[in-house]
């Protein structure tokens, strides 16, 4: 497969003088290139083959007078069921191939760097969870998965690394996310891939792939003063969520020592599991989805803390009950 | 071009592309199917979207329907039942040859009972939700709980019985029109398809209300 | 000036277009001929508009920094050429033109079933062409012909409500045509004319009326959904204010992946009829392929969310819409195979309209293999919203479904005209827009996976030559465009007269005088043979 690959790869950029796929920066990107090269010449096999079979019909069977009767033809049931039957056992081994390959490269490894994105009209902000920030650019360390977790400010953005092969839409009101893991050094550039407005075409940036003690020199450097958990624990004591839901004993609030990763019962018996998505929402729509044995009466913060905000109180809410300290993720 | 010339008796004139009187009866009676299924489809899109915002946002929808009176909602899907009894009525007198008087009072009757389910619909339900500043884009303005749901709920509220509204004042129209064809003698037991081509449109208003009523005014109980 | 006997006989015979005069009687007829005329006329405007629109965008994508307008501008341009390509030119193409002419003539009747309700629907696809027409003129919209919210609803600056508007009321005249055609098909059949003695293009275009029937409602409700959000700044599809764009998406694809099998399923019909014609022979696996029109209708509703992989929907919810999007590969396959296997021991002939279908083969299976691609999760991952979607659905759009239009007006044209065009230049023609559009599209395939995005105004200079390439094929294909519109209205008035039956083809519409009177037969015929009657002769014995 990998000497097909060699070969097909070799001889269509010297017949054509230029590649034909972006770069291979990342660990599913030949697997990817290998279903693409495969689709690509059954496409075209079958594609001439049709082409040739057409015209071989066309100029053997050509008509010679005007009044010649064509030979009687019986359809062929076999020949029906052939030619249904084989494409159709061809396209399940792509699906199946397809699926696989896409079922592995939707879970990200469970040691992954978690970076943050933004995208708004017109520009990415791409947070580490040290604090850093970058805007239209992300560096990332070589041979470490990353996992993106995106969200917009406004309209509807795509998040697209063509030489990683991947790209997820960026959705305002909640979360997505897509994972990588580097094979190259280098400069890749990312896309702004779902119409957002007039200046669609130029919300663009690039990865940076560095040696892993490069980025970590870059990552320390660019540090600010505050991770992103810590500028969460000054949030969440500001805005007053301190006095509900750290400090209360009542029992009349949900206490979130330990609550991320927790399957939690709504009230309306549903049960769901408390991940980014849920906390988000439950800051900017605390009545959408309350909990069973509480009522409900959390004000909405929304319109009060924008997305990097928000990221920067999830940071700060993983960590509580966790027993990790704010500050350690520096 | 085809000319519909009246005729006596309640004959009916066979349209020149029609091969013969039974294809023609049978082809508008097909069309006005298929034109039921498209608002099938085009009302089923609009429930679609209701029911998943309902499941979303199912205490904002249960107060939203509290605030309005079931009273009128259930006297209106009776005003509407009677009305299609009426007009399944009237198609039965032309079918035995009852008089004309018979027949145009039974359509006037459903005509009626149409301009009654407005009546109610708007000055009695509307109006009310207008001064209770419950109109959405307009002048709403709540101070319950779930405020931004409930808004949603008088959104799809104002939005599926408008909609539904249009079609009652659409088959009122034609009723009335049918009034007058059958008070010029155009029907007879002979041809009384447009009678039962009205009605199949009428009996589909009917149901898409009640389909409505328990959707919209009936949430969480009652 | 000398006339042939032939010409005086059509001048003197009486019909359906010299039967009356005047613009009244135009504009009031309830003549499915007159109406497939007005409504020829009214897509070749439309055609033209969205084609400029186009050209526009090419000439702009030589230079990466782009070479004529403002990024703005750029996304009114492409907005507007998907908003009327797609609803008021393909969707209404064969359809509205050669479905409203040919229907009650291949099924032996004098007119559809609702002939007014006809003329209605035409007068409805004007009112929605005015809507559009506004919007072009007062200053674009720029959502894309895919309206996506929040974008649409909150934040655009744009004619949205008028371009959805322009919509939402042509779609009542697709609804409307579908709705005459399944009751003419249905319910007015000649003696004689069972079902499956029906020519081919007839069962394609049942297979479409019923998609037109059951899937457009759902557009127009999503739309009156989208633009509620818009005025009254409601959350139905903005997450800002409670809403879900998932469900814009959900709602637009349910109604909008059926839409393209509105646009192709025609298009194949007409290619039934002209391989049979050009090869006079029946075509091969009759009942398969009049099967395989309702497969690929039944399953083209199952796969809207092949569209939405990367949209945020769950992993197991994309592999269900995969696998449903490999399945109708099969039934489209059935069908190339069949036209195929038609061409084997036929009496084959390189007549224009044969030239066009052939193309629609070989163009079509180049655009359906290459949704297997889309359909393949990973590899859409990487290809979604890229050129190379352009590239796939332009093939089958262009590459089909425009072909077939033209290889059917081209074959139909001396039924409906009553004149021949210049066959030469016909082909001519033919080929010079096969050769263009393989060079405007092909390098988009290309550069798709190379990672070059959609709806970009301006783009990597890596890309240039073939953006450059692709332009250069695009003049080429207008070029191939202009030739048919001139010759065909210069033989409306100096083509050579044709007879009933120039091609000596089988079918209904072949047995009355060309063009056909307004009761399209003299009396009612009686069908007594199969489809595709071509004489045969028996396989010579093995000895």
């Amino acid at each position: 497969m990998i000497h097909f690959f060699h070969f097909g790869k070799t001889l269509s950029a010297a017949w054509l003088l230029f590649p034909l796929h972006p770069p291979t920066a990342s660990t599913i990107a030949h697997r990817v290139d290998y279903l693409y090269y495969f689709l690509t010449a059954f496409t075209l096999f079958f594609t001439f083959s049709i082409f040739a079979v057409i015209l071989y019909f066309m100029i053997k069977y050509r008509r010679r007078s005007d009044d010649e009767v064509p030979e009687e033809v019986k359809t062929s049931i076999p020949l029906e069921l052939a030619w249904t039957l084989i494409p159709a056992a061809i396209c399940a081994f792509i699906f199946f191939w397809s699926c696989s390959l896409f079922f592995r490269n939707s879970r990200p490894p469970a040691n992954s760097t978690e970076i943050f994105v933004v995208g708004k009209q017109w520009m990415w902000q791409l947070q580490h969870a040290n604090g850093a920030r970058e805007i239209d650019e992300l560096h990332v360390p070589l041979h470490v998965p990353i996992k993106l977790t995106m969200t917009s400010e406004d309209v509807i953005h795509d998040f697209f690394v063509p030489a990683f092969r991947v790209k997820e839409d960026v959705l305002p009101g909640r979360y997505t996310s897509i994972w990588f893991q580097a094979t190259e050094l280098g400069t890749f550039p990312f896309e702004c891939a779902q119409m957002c407005g007039a200046l669609h075409s130029s919300m663009r940036g690039e990865v940076i792939v560095m040696k892993p003690d490069d980025f970590a020199h870059w990552l320390s450097s660019n540090a600010p003063a505050q991770t992103m958990s810590s500028t969460g624990e000054q949030l969440f004591a500001h805005l007053g969520c301190v006095s509900c839901h750290v400090d209360d004993t009542s029992g009349r609030y949900p206490q979130l020592a330990g609550v991320y990763g927790r399957q939690v019962t709504l009230r309306n018996g549903a049960r769901a599991a408390v991940d980014e998505s849920f906390i988000r929402g439950a800051i900017v729509n605390p009545n959408a989805q309350p909990l069973a044995g509480y009522t409900a009466s959390m004000p909405s913060f929304q319109g009060q803390i924008d997305e990097v905000q928000l990221l920067d109180l999830i940071a700060y809410i993983k960590t509580l009950g966790s027993g990790q300290k704010a500050d350690a993720l520096r | 071009m085809s000319e519909s010339a009246v005729t006596q008796a309640g004959r009916p004139v066979l349209e020149q592309h029609f091969a013969d009187l039974p294809a023609q009866e049978e082809a508008r009676k097909l069309g006005m199917w298929i034109f039921l299924i498209t608002e099938i489809l085009f009302f089923g899109g609009l429930f679609a979207t209701y029911t998943i915002y309902r499941e979303l946002y199912l205490p904002g929808f249960i107060q939203g329907s509290h605030l309005l009176e079931v009273k009128w909602g259930a006297i209106n899907t009776a005003v509407l039942i009677v009305s299609s009894l009426t007009m399944a009525l009237a198609i039965r007198s032309a079918q035995v040859g009852k008089r004309k008087s018979a027949i145009i009072g039974l359509l006037g009757i459903t005509a009626i009972l149409g301009v009654v389910f407005l009546c109610i619909k708007f000055i009695l339900e509307w109006r009310t939700d207008y001064l209770h500043h419950l109109v959405p884009g307009i002048n709403f303005d709540y101070a319950g709980p779930h405020a931004s749901h409930v808004q949603l709920f008088f959104l799809f509220y104002f939005f599926m019985t408008g909609l539904h509204a249009l079609h009652v004042m659409i088959g009122i129209g034609v009723v009335l029109a049918l009034s007058y064809l059958t008070w010029r003698g155009r029907f007879s037991p002979h041809y009384y398809s447009p009678l039962e081509v009205t009605g199949l449109y009428w009996h589909f208003v009917d149901i898409v209300w009640i389909f409505l009523f328990p959707l919209l005014y009936l949430i969480g109980g009652r | 000036m000398s006339v042939g006997v032939a010409e005086l006989a059509t001048r003197s015979r009486v019909h359906y277009l010299n039967e009356s005069y005047g613009v009244k009687s135009w504009l009031l007829t309830t003549d499915h001929k007159r109406i497939a005329v007005l409504y020829m006329v009214s897509i070749t405007f439309m055609f033209l508009v969205g084609a400029c629109a186009a050209a526009l965008m090419r000439i702009q994508l030589l230079d990466p920094a782009g070479a004529i307008v403002q990024p703005e501008t750029y996304n009114k341009l492409f907005s507007i050429h998907g908003i009327i390509m797609v609803w008021f030119f393909l969707i209404p193409s064969i359809p509205a033109v050669l479905g409203n002419f040919l229907i009650p003539m291949m099924i032996g009747a004098r007119d559809v079933a609702f002939p007014k309700l006809n003329l209605l629907s035409w007068y409805i696809y004007i009112i929605g062409a005015l809507f559009v027409l506004y919007v072009v003129i007062y200053g674009g919209v720029d959502t894309g012909w895919t309206f996506y919210t929040p974008y649409s609803s909150t934040y655009s600056n744009s004619h949205v409500f008028a371009a959805a508007a322009g919509v939402f009321i042509v779609g009542f005249s697709s609804i409307l045509t579908g709705l005459n055609f399944i009751v003419t098909i249905h319910k007015m059949r000649a003696p004689g004319m069972t079902w499956f003695r029906l020519p081919l293009f007839i069962w394609s275009l049942y297979a479409t009326s019923i998609i037109l029937v059951l899937a457009t409602p759902v557009l127009a409700i999503t739309l009156c959904l989208m633009a509620m959000e818009r005025f009254l700044h409601m959350g139905i599809f903005n997450p800002a204010i409670g809403g879900d764009p998932l469900l814009f998406q959900h709602l637009f694809w349910f109604y909008s992946h059926p839409a393209v099998y509105i646009m192709v399923l025609p298009g194949m019909g007409v290619i039934n009829e002209l391989i049979a014609a050009f090869s006079r022979r029946r075509i091969y696996g009759y009942a398969f392929v009049a099967f395989s029109s309702f497969a690929i209708a039944f399953i083209g509703f199952l796969v809207w969310g092949h569209h939405m992989f990367v949209s945020g929907q769950s992993v197991y919810a994309g592999m269900v819409f995969s696998g449903l999007s490999f399945l109708v590969a099969i039934p489209s396959g059935i069908k190339v195979f069949n036209w195929t296997a038609t061409l084997y021991k036929g009496s084959n002939s390189y007549d224009a309209p044969m030239l066009y279908a052939l193309g629609f083969i070989g163009l079509f299976t180049m655009g359906g293999l290459t949704g297997i691609f889309l359909a393949s999760l990973s590899i859409d991952v990487h290809l979604h919203d890229t050129y190379f979607v352009i590239a796939h659905f332009h093939y089958i759009m262009v590459g089909g479904s425009v072909m077939a239009y033209m290889g059917g007006l081209h074959f139909w044209w001396p039924k409906i005209t009553g004149r021949l065009y210049p066959d030469k230049w016909a082909r001519f023609a033919a080929f010079t827009i096969f050769i263009g559009f393989n060079l405007t599209f092909f390098p988009q395939y290309v550069l798709g996976y190379l990672g070059m995005l959609r709806r970009y105004a301006v783009y990597p200079a890596q890309f240039q030559a073939l953006n450059v390439l692709s332009t250069a094929g695009a003049s080429i294909l207008g070029v191939g465009y202009f030739i048919p519109l001139v010759y065909l209205i210069w033989s409306m008035r100096y083509g050579r007269v044709a007879g009933p039956n120039p091609w000596r083809a089988k079918g209904l519409e072949w047995e009355t005088p060309s063009p056909p009177p307004r009761e399209n037969f003299e009396e009612t015929p009686i069908v007594t043979e199969e489809a595709y009657a071509y004489p045969t002769r028996p396989r010579p014995a093995r000895v």
